[in-house]
């Protein structure tokens, strides 16, 4: 059913402090926006690759406005991540920005989700800013070296970062 | 190095425009320092300089030639990279998947979503 042409999930590096995910999805993006920006529906995609859940999920939706996803792993760890709305034009914009309670991934980064809609479907593009080249390059390396030791956790803070 | 030294190695080695540059070039063929010299506006000199910070990252090996050494694009650092950045993309494929899941259920006429009750006919 699904068209996979068109649902393609593209990741690129626009700049050197910056990595970007574009994704179409077949829905107005005034749902899209929903799915991402109301708690009970985060909670049923949000979730990663290791069979995690999301027991936590608060959702303050304003600018100025303070979230917290929390994530509980299969065997028991948890790791949270949290952050502020800067902007949000609903439904076509949400700047926000992320840290995370894990000490292996300090900073704060900005991240820029924009959905723009043309013929019943929605392009999502989620650009994650941080504060330097190198912070953007320990999160990469954090990815590999995690995905290599199969230390989940980690990859999974990272995963969660968009 | 570690497996960590050489990726900072790695990464510090990409940093730079020119050197990515340089890479580039030699995707297409192995190449001399002169002959890599040639489309970049800087000395014979300063490219070697960025050729010793390739090769030291191991993105690039010299060829044994004592004239020409020519510079051969090495893939394994690349795709340590581009393998992360796959893996990535899979598990964000994955949350779209299930998003992708959603949002149909969420657009089907006949079938209510959540816990919300809604009335049926």
């Amino acid at each position: 059913m699904s068209n996979t042409t068109t649902k393609t999930l593209t990741v690129s590096t626009p700049s050197d402090r910056e990595i970007a995910l574009t994704r179409v999805f077949t829905a107005p993006r005034a749902l899209v926006f929903d799915a991402l920006t109301k708690p009970e529906l985060v909670q049923r995609w949000m979730l990663g690759n290791m069979g995690a859940s999301m027991p936590v999920c608060e959702i303050d939706l304003r600018a100025g406005g303070a979230y917290r996803f929390v994530w509980r792993n299969p065997d028991g760890t948890e790791m949270a991540m949290m952050g502020v709305y800067r902007e949000i034009v609903r439904p076509e914009r949400i700047v926000n920005t992320q840290r995370f309670d894990t000490p292996w991934l300090p900073g704060e980064f900005v991240l820029t989700t924009t959905l723009v809609e043309s013929g019943g479907k929605t392009t999502f593009t989620s650009t994650t800013l941080f504060d330097s080249v190198e912070m953007r390059d320990k999160m990469l390396k954090s990815g590999m070296e995690s995905g290599a030791s199969a230390s989940y956790d980690r990859l999974e803070a990272f995963l969660a970062s968009i | 190095m570690t497996p960590s030294e050489r990726l900072d190695a790695t990464f510090t080695a990409l940093a730079d425009p020119t050197r990515r540059a340089i890479l580039a070039r030699l995707a297409k063929g192995d190449a001399s320092v002169l002959e890599l010299t040639q489309p970049f506006a800087i000395s014979q000199p300063a490219i070697s300089k960025h050729l010793k910070v390739l090769e030291r990252a191991g993105l690039i090996s010299r060829g044994r030639d004592a004239q020409r050494r020519p510079c051969r694009i090495e893939g394994k650092p690349l795709a340590d990279i581009s393998g992360w950045l796959e893996e990535y993309r899979q598990i964000w494929e994955q949350n779209f998947q299930r998003l992708d899941a959603l949002l149909e259920e969420l657009q089907a006429p006949d079938r209510k979503s959540g816990p919300r009750k809604g009335k049926r006919p």
